[in-house]
């Protein structure tokens, strides 16, 4: 008979294995695509804190009104 | 007025500062104090037997340990908040007086919580639950705490001028969110005067005292899953925010490989939550916890190395600045020290080596040089990164920051060496046996062989607090010293002679 312990640490365990794929696949996502859906260079977004001074343009700004 | 240019507002920042070191100066005195208690029990009575109740080890440990995490830790946390949350979103908290106000709240009620925390363990009153002492009306304070702070992060997001959230900010969320589910489900608890006992009495104890809504194992359980927890949403995801700013800040360096500091944040936040089974190895939780409670452990290695060498590539070609700078010297021997302390983890959640470690001071060593040497020294760095620019000053002394530097690396290597030594020669001696299975020693018989090291571990000690004493003074005097130009605070932090 299954108890409820025992189900648990079958939960656990798939809910691992999905996890683990998960990040695996965000991996490859990160290093195949190389920009974000903005096209932004991941790269760049170092800028936000290099450039960070108030009047410093924006990696990119939240909207287009903005200079 | 009307034309003034807009400014980052560094008010509620500084406010944090001020009480980083406070509490800082605070939790790390009794720190000492403890110290020397264990090696010299008279300490016990400094004050004399009339208040002895006060001064005992018993009495302030917990003072030690909330102080340092609750007060010093986390001030610094919200000071580092309100400097990097402004300055990588691109939008100054001038802007909004509701956020100014929330800030001012948060500030205020923290403190009114901290007193309270203070008068409270003080006089004996607690939970007896580790980090998580605090009676019920305290706790309802420290959430509302908690949702001010909230309401800043997610306010200060929402008027945001740059449309991403840069890699701290994910850090600071994080905190907040792990935080807030781990203290909620931690301290469930039932004032004792609502309930009744099975003989029927009810109305039972002073109304500010309860008991945890779990019991035995379940208890243990959600007690360590909060522990570790603790250890994960306190001392290392906020302070991989910091170094994720203020190293590159300071440097002048971009982070060596964005992406990697992506992954890294997600392989932390999975891993982190599953490893807190490794505070209960050979409990009485099921086996198959305590397993994966080791293994996560160890695949605990990955993420936080993941970080610590993007920061340590960071200053690829740029190791003159080490040299240099000390302030940069606090930030790459912090992130050595994170390494460090994540390496050594993992091996102490391994089972075998578990059998020998647990209870020993070999934890005691390990908590320490993950908190002196990364938590302490990355929270006085990026204080020390700050300071200029919030009062708008040079750094008093270069030179006395130096010296600092390393006194505190000396203390922090004589504070882990020594407990490392005494840790494992107490795991050996408690298990060691004859022939026929009888123990070869007696409990009193490791006291007297770890006396030299409590008294080396307390030395360390206190030249680590007399290195934050340098800091808070060196400090003090910025806020007094020679004002700069703007300009100057470009990236490296201006110092004086
Ligand atoms: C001047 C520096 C410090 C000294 C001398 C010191 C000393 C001590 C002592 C003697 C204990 C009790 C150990 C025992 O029960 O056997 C302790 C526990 C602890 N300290 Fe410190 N401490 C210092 C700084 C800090 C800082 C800065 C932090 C955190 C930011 C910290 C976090 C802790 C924690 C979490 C524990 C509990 C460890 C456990 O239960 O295993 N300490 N400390």
């Amino acid at each position: 008979m299954v108890n409820i312990a025992e189900l648990q640490a079958y939960g656990y365990f798939t809910l691992t294995i999905l996890l683990v794929l998960a990040l695996y696949g965000y991996i490859y996502h990160l290093y195949s695509t190389k920009k974000d859906v903005d096209g932004v260079d991941y790269e760049s977004y170092s800028d936000m804190a290099l450039k960070d001074d108030i009047d410093d343009t924006p990696v990119s700004p939240k909207s287009d009104k903005e200079k | 007025m009307e034309n003034r240019p807009l400014e980052y507002d560094y008010t509620i920042a500084k406010m944090f500062m001020f009480t980083t070191i406070l509490l800082g100066i605070v939790g790390m005195l009794i720190g000492v104090i403890l110290a020397f208690q264990l090696a010299f029990p008279g300490v016990n009575l400094i004050l004399g037997e009339g208040l002895a109740e006060y001064t005992n080890f018993s009495r302030l440990r917990p003072l030690h340990t909330d102080a340092v995490i609750f007060g010093f830790t986390l001030s610094g946390v919200f000071a580092t908040w309100y400097y990097v949350g402004q300055r990588v979103l691109k939008v100054s908290m001038a802007e909004s007086k509701l956020l100014m106000a929330l800030g001012k709240a948060h500030f205020w009620l923290y403190l009114v919580v901290v007193v309270a925390v203070v008068v409270s363990l003080f006089a004996g009153v607690t939970t007896s639950k580790e980090y998580a002492e605090f009676e019920w009306p305290i706790d309802i304070a420290v959430v509302l705490v908690w949702v001010i702070f909230g309401m800043s992060i997610f306010g200060l997001i929402g008027i945001r001028r740059e449309k991403s959230l840069y890699i701290s900010i994910w850090y600071y969320i994080a905190t907040f969110l792990g935080i807030a589910m781990l203290y909620l489900f931690n301290n469930m608890e039932i004032p004792t005067i609502l309930g009744t006992s099975a003989s029927g009495e009810s109305g039972i104890g002073s109304w500010y005292h309860s008991v945890s809504m779990y019991a035995g194992t379940n208890d243990a359980l959600v007690q360590w899953w909060y522990g570790h927890n603790a250890v994960a949403f306190g001392f290392t995801v906020p302070i991989v925010a910091m170094i994720y700013y203020f190293l590159p800040k300071e440097s002048g360096q971009a982070i060596y490989s964005y992406k990697l500091s992506l992954l890294s944040f997600w392989g932390l936040m999975f891993v982190y939550l599953w490893a807190g089974g490794h505070h209960l190895l050979y409990s009485t939780v099921p086996d198959w916890m305590q397993t994966m409670g080791s293994i996560f452990s160890v695949i605990l290695i990955l993420p936080s190395w993941g970080s610590a060498i993007n920061m340590l590539l960071t200053m690829k070609g740029e190791w003159q600045q080490v040299a240099a700078s000390p302030l940069i010297k606090f930030m790459v021997l912090g992130s050595t020290f994170y390494m460090f302390s994540t390496l050594e983890g993992p091996i102490q959640a391994i089972k075998s080596v578990n059998a020998i470690a647990h209870f020993t001071d070999w934890i005691v060593g390990h908590v320490h040089d993950g908190v002196l040497g990364w938590v302490g020294f990355m929270i006085m760095a990026s204080l020390y990164h700050m300071a200029p620019r919030v009062f708008k000053r040079e750094i008093y002394s270069k030179s006395l920051m130096a010296t600092q530097f390393w006194i505190q690396t000396l203390g922090v290597v004589l504070y882990f060496t020594s407990m490392w030594i005494a840790g494992i020669t107490q795991g050996m001696m408690w298990r060691a046996h004859d022939e026929f299975g009888n123990l070869a020693y007696s409990f009193i018989d490791t006291v007297t062989v770890l006396h030299p090291y409590y008294a080396i571990r307390g030395v360390g000690g206190l030249l680590y607090l007399v290195g934050f004493l340098m800091f808070a003074y060196n400090i003090y005097k910025t806020m007094s010293a020679r004002p700069v130009e703007e300009h100057e605070l470009q990236n490296a932090s201006p110092m004086g002679a």
